[in-house]
């Protein structure tokens, strides 16, 4: 089995998604039907195939690297959103002590 | 018949001749969906008092002489599109309580056309489902049997439309999640060619996958509503120069002269013995309106859902990683320090199957896995469009069922995720290519349940793929059908 309880433990912590102690063998154990499912890739041949990133091969298009006024539109709109916020600052724990 | 009985197409005539207002359309909808929503839970949020003011409004210009195309119509939106001022919460605990302070490109572009919007839509929670009972909302019911699922993720949608509380709505579709619910609720439902709808203010799930689309009662009504929501966006990196289109204008054309291949791959073990069958008898109803019939393949269709459960989870969990507890969203109050912020934020946010697909998506990408799973899947995607270019050179369209079974009942599923992720194996090769299909109800079960047959065309075929929808139903009277739902007193 590929998916062991360290491996959900570990990509968790990758995701940055905390899960109970109790859940991993569950949770183990339907990744590793969801990777016995794409594992079923490693038999198709795809020898000289190009990826595709895209479905239409545009072009990605570029525009001047400065805020256009909707961005400025007011910060205050955008902070409503916020958890916590004081002073026109999202606030989290201290991160430094 | 009543007004709720109308299709958009009708009620557009109906008000355009004044027989009707838009606010007695958008009250007797409303009252509608206060006495009957109660069995179904399609709605998350309601605009009640917002919906009466653009009524009034869309009266007078009216009045005033405006023919906006859409002037007056009620909708509703899938609760994935930002509306601003209005409650957007993706189906997710994480946003219940965000306000986006703008509005998608589509909501605003059915807006200035002049619809009056209803309400907000339940789906699966970040449209990550099959059948919407992911929705921290509640599952959604089938308006055709309560005991069994609206499809997802776009169930809301389906299950209003087909339970007429509504004429049209939006959804969109990442690997099935407009097609399957229109399959399982008996409507029309088009997932256009990536590019042609703008996915911005569009909650992203796989940004390479997501495309918007109408979904009504016909072929005809969908155009209507992709005459206003398909152009160009330049706050869409990915939206197409070439966007816009004429659908309505386009419904007219024959089905005389057109071949339309059959994929004996969509028709393999695993399908319904009564959806083949009816899928057969609408592919001969094609044929008798003129269209010939000619086999083609799609060898690769069998491992699309391999390659999509490597993509779509990918791009789900960089696309995901936004919500972290800071700037918008829930924020776990058991955190000691910012990686239990985040973390914690994060797990009490999320539901199961999103917390799922955000690990898978992290483990594909992580080093060591990337090359055999993420570039691996990269590569059968390219042969998965290879397979339909090939077709696309000896077809004008490609027909076949839209689901292996019809829908299925409350809580068969959730405890497999693998089960659940085929229920969408014929709808995903088709997101993968970026190409355009359409669902259309073809016939009922024994059981009184809807059968869907999907048509799929080559990129920019979306107005083809309408024509052909129209000129079927109009040949029969399948998506006229309608569930019997008690009105409850509320």
């Amino acid at each position: 089995m590929s998916f062991t309880t360290d491996t959900v433990k570990r990509t968790a912590s990758l995701a940055r998604l905390a899960l109970p102690e109790a859940d991993l063998a569950h949770v183990a154990q339907q990744l590793e039907g969801i990777l016995v499912l794409i594992e079923k890739l490693s038999a198709v041949p795809t020898e000289g195939v190009e990826i595709m990133a895209h479905p239409l091969e545009l072009q990605q298009p570029l525009r001047e690297d400065r805020a256009d006024g909707r961005d400025l539109a007011g910060r205050d709109i955008y902070l409503k959103n916020a958890p916590v916020s004081a002073d026109g600052l999202f606030l989290v724990p201290k991160v430094i002590e | 018949m009543e007004l709720h009985d109308h299709g958009l197409a009708d009620l557009r005539r109906l008000l355009q001749k004044k027989e009707i207002s838009a606010v007695e359309l958008t009250t007797h909808f409303l009252q509608r969906i206060r006495s009957v929503d109660p069995q179904l839970r399609s709605f998350i949020t309601l605009n009640g008092e917002n919906a009466l003011v653009q009524a009034h409004r869309a009266d007078r210009q009216r009045a005033d002489g405006s023919t906006q195309a859409l002037l007056g119509l009620p909708i509703a939106h899938k609760d994935i599109f930002s509306t601003r001022g209005l409650r957007t919460t993706c189906g997710s605990r994480m946003l219940e309580n965000y306000i986006p302070p703008f509005d998608a490109t589509v909501v605003e572009r059915l807006e200035q056309a002049g619809t009056v919007l209803l309400g907000k839509l339940n789906m699966d929670e970040f449209a990550m489902g099959s059948s919407n009972e992911t929705s921290h909302y509640g599952a959604v019911r089938n308006p055709w049997d309560t005991r069994m699922v609206p499809g997802g993720s776009s169930g809301g949608s389906a299950a209003a439309v087909a339970a007429r509380l509504v004429p049209a709505a939006t959804g969109t579709d990442t690997g099935g999640s407009i097609r399957q619910p229109a399959a399982f609720c008996g409507i029309t439902g088009l997932k256009p060619t990536y590019g042609r709808v703008s996915r911005y203010g569009m909650i992203a799930f796989a940004s390479s996958l997501d495309q918007a689309g109408p979904m009504a009662r016909s072929a005809e009504d969908c155009a209507l509503l992709m005459d206003a929501m398909a152009g160009h966006d330049p706050r869409d990196s990915t939206s197409h120069p070439q966007a816009a289109g004429q659908f309505s204008a386009a419904l007219d054309r024959p089905v005389r002269g057109l071949r339309i291949g059959v994929a004996e791959e969509f028709f393999a073990d695993g399908l319904d013995s009564q959806i083949a069958e009816q899928v057969r008898a609408a592919i001969a109803q094609l044929e008798s309106l003129g269209a010939r019939i000619v086999p083609v393949h799609l060898p690769h269709n069998a491992v699309a859902v391999s390659a999509y459960y490597v993509l779509a989870p990918a791009e789900a969990s960089s696309n995901l990683a936004r919500f972290d507890g800071v700037r918008y969203g829930h924020r776990s109050q058991h955190a000691d320090n910012l990686q239990e912020l985040y973390q914690q934020s994060r797990f009490e946010g999320f539901g199961a199957e999103v917390r799922r697909r955000i690990l898978i998506g992290s483990y594909v990408l992580s080093a060591g896995y990337y090359d055999a799973y993420y570039l691996k899947a990269q590569k059968v995607r390219s042969l998965i469009r290879e397979d339909f270019r090939r077709a696309f050179a000896e077809v004008d369209l490609i027909v076949g069922p839209t689901t292996p079974t019809p829908a299925f009942a409350l809580d068969a599923k959730t405890e497999d995720p693998v089960s659940m992720y085929l229920a969408d194996i014929y709808t995903i090769a088709v997101n993968l290519a970026g190409i355009p299909a359409l669902n259309l109800p073809c016939g009922f079960t024994r059981e009184g349940l809807p059968i869907g047959m999907q048509l799929m065309g080559n990129y920019f075929a979306d107005e083809l793929l309408l024509a052909v929808g129209h000129a079927y139903q109009q040949a029969t009277s399948w998506h006229l059908q309608r569930p019997d739902l008690a009105e409850v007193q509320g």
